[in-house]
């Protein structure tokens, strides 16, 4: 890591600039004021991390040991807010079952969030290209986006049954609107000069789109992601309540029904887990894809864009 | 330089064009009337007070703005729609964010689908004569208002275009690398038959690079006089700041671009 950074910083340095190559040769400009800042290195983006996460950890731990006193003392019968052991008990007791029910949420969620991004980015491209599609389905959008989704959930189990689909369809129904939303903005957020410059350059509508559009719309559409994908997992959830034999969301109804507190919070805590683990990978993707974006706002914090 | 055979005639031409841009609240007459013919190899520089629409001059000849009325046409041909025979340096750098310096200049090579190896050897070259050797791979908020300038220089000159066309191209450089830059830009222009056409708001540099000083009013843009540059096509920059004709010619520009500010 350090001798790479030295690496990068000694080559920076190397090769003076050694004046025009002409007749009349001017000498090479004052090369500039030294070097420029380091780009953050993998390890220092890590520490970055590690600092914005011992906030919320300590905030966590301290509604951890609350939560414990408070049940563990019965201030709340156990019935309805079990101790931290308990639901640890349950988690670990039922392992196999859990993990089951968790992978069937996860892939609907996943699979509903990857569609949604996919018909939402083609969405985007077609009203943020075409006046006349921007007019057309920009009003529909819109109008989707109100209808409450969780009301059509039954109508979709009526549908497609009590299989994957409907919770599938739920999931991309929710995530698809901030996709769009934030795909058109971006991409509508290029500098009108860009796009001349692109003419200039003679390049067709593709390579404009490759080039220039699409990298600069990145930043926005990362942030509609990160919306998105917390959103899919409401969906898939939603979808199991209304009817399904497996997943989280079905256990939960389970659990509730048989007053089984334990369970109910086990259950709840995997949910979450499944968002968080996908939000997170999805901040990763986008400081894979856009570090210069990352770099731009070194040292702000990670989890806030 | 590319395949550009040996003009003949015009290598710019306008005749007539009057731009007149209507938004919702108002109408601003940009340019009125504008006739000028530039020959090829000729330095033609723009001067005249902020807002009289040199920008949309340039715009015009790149087939980016559509003129309300009069004929454009560029190497003999009429222009409808973009051009890209051109290299065009904006008033802003317009730069790619995500892209390091030499990225940002071979984005011309990527979108004509130049040869590569050719494209990054001139890269190269463009780089080390506008100084910024070191800072390839600098994103252009890294940057100093100046060396994104220079970027944007070394991407509009990366095609060897014939017609070059440029906004304001050195108006965030300090005063000595603007010399600097002004004389690396006349060499170039000497050693190529490239046409260039230059906005600029300094009258030293306008008089130094140009072989003809186009003077416009103020808004509505018109053409008020052009001055011929009676200097040699060589030009040393301490000489000719100390020549008496370039006083001569800086001080007439001085006092019409004064009495076209009055105007406004
Ligand atoms: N796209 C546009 N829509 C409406 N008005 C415009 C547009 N572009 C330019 N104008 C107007 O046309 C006039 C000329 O603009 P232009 O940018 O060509 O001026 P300029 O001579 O380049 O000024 P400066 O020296 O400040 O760069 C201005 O009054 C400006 O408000
Ligand atoms: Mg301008």
């Amino acid at each position: 890591m350090t001798e790479n950074a030295l690496d990068t910083a000694g080559r920076r340095a190397g090769s003076p600039a050694t004046g025009g190559v002409g007749p009349s040769p001017v000498a090479g400009l004052p090369p500039g004021s030294g070097g420029r800042p380091p780009r953050p290195t993998l390890g220092r983006r890590a520490a970055t991390f590690a600092d914005s996460l011992w906030r919320p950890a300590l905030v966590l731990a301290a509604f951890v040991a609350a939560w414990w006193f408070v049940a563990a003392r019965e201030y709340v019968p156990n019935y309805l807010v079990p101790t931290p052991g308990q639901v640890w008990e349950t988690m670990t007791g039922q392992w196999s079952e859990l993990a089951r029910h968790t992978v069937v949420t996860l892939y609907e969620t996943v699979f509903g969030f990857v569609l949604a991004a996919a018909l939402g980015l083609a969405t985007a491209v077609a009203i943020a290209y075409s006046r006349t599609l921007d007019k057309a389905l920009y009003p529909i959008v819109l109008f989707a986006q109100v209808i409450p989704k969780i009301a059509i959930a039954p109508l979709l189990v009526v549908w497609f049954g009590l299989g994957l689909t409907p919770k599938i369809i739920l999931a991309v129904l929710i995530a698809f609107f901030p996709v769009v939303i934030s795909g058109v903005a971006g991409l509508r957020s290029t500098d009108p000069e860009l796009l001349d410059l692109a003419a200039t350059m003679g390049a067709g509508p593709w390579r404009t789109f490759r080039k220039i559009r699409f990298p600069n719309a990145l930043p926005h559409l990362m942030a509609g992601l990160k919306v998105a994908v917390t959103l899919a997992v409401v969906g898939a959830v939603v979808g199991e309540f209304v009817g399904a034999s497996e997943g989280l969301g079905y256990v939960l109804l389970l659990a509730n029904g048989n007053l089984d507190a334990p369970l109910l919070f086990a259950d709840l805590i995997l949910m979450s887990a499944i968002g968080i683990v996908l939000f997170v990978l999805v901040e990763i993707a986008e400081a894979l894809l856009i570090p210069w974006h990352a770099s731009r706002r070194a040292g702000v914090s990670l989890t806030t864009s | 330089m590319t395949a550009a055979p040996a003009d003949t005639g015009t290598a710019i031409g306008m005749s007539g064009v009057t731009v007149r841009f209507t938004s919702r609240r108002s109408q601003t007459t940009a340019l009125d009337d504008v006739s000028l013919d530039i020959e090829p190899g000729e330095f033609v520089t723009i001067v005249g007070p902020s807002g009289c629409g040199k920008s949309t001059l340039l715009k015009i000849i790149a087939g980016l703005v559509t003129p309300t009325s009069g004929a454009v046409s560029l190497r003999r041909r009429p222009v409808r729609g973009p051009q890209k025979e051109i290299g065009f340096v904006f008033q802003k750098a317009a730069l790619l964010e995500w892209r390091g310096a030499r990225a940002n200049i071979l984005l011309q090579a990527e979108m004509r689908g130049m040869d590569r190896a050719l494209a990054a050897r001139r890269a190269d070259e463009l780089i080390e004569m506008t100084g910024l050797t070191g800072f390839e791979k600098a994103l252009p908020h890294e940057l100093s208002g100046g060396m994104q300038q220079r970027v944007a220089l070394c991407r509009a000159l990366l095609h060897s275009p014939p017609v070059l066309l440029m906004d304001e191209p050195f108006g965030a450089l300090d005063a000595l690398t603007r010399e600097q830059m002004n004389a690396e830009l006349h060499r170039i222009w000497r050693e190529t038959d490239t046409t260039v056409v230059l906005v600029t708001h300094s009258i030293a540099e306008a008089v130094f690079l140009g072989t003809r000083v186009v003077v416009m009013s103020a808004r509505p843009g018109r053409i008020i006089r052009t001055f011929p540059v009676e200097l040699p096509a060589h030009r040393d920059y301490a000489q000719v700041m100390s020549d008496s004709r370039f006083d001569r010619l800086a001080t007439d520009l001085r006092g019409l671009l004064g009495s076209a500010a009055a105007n406004h």
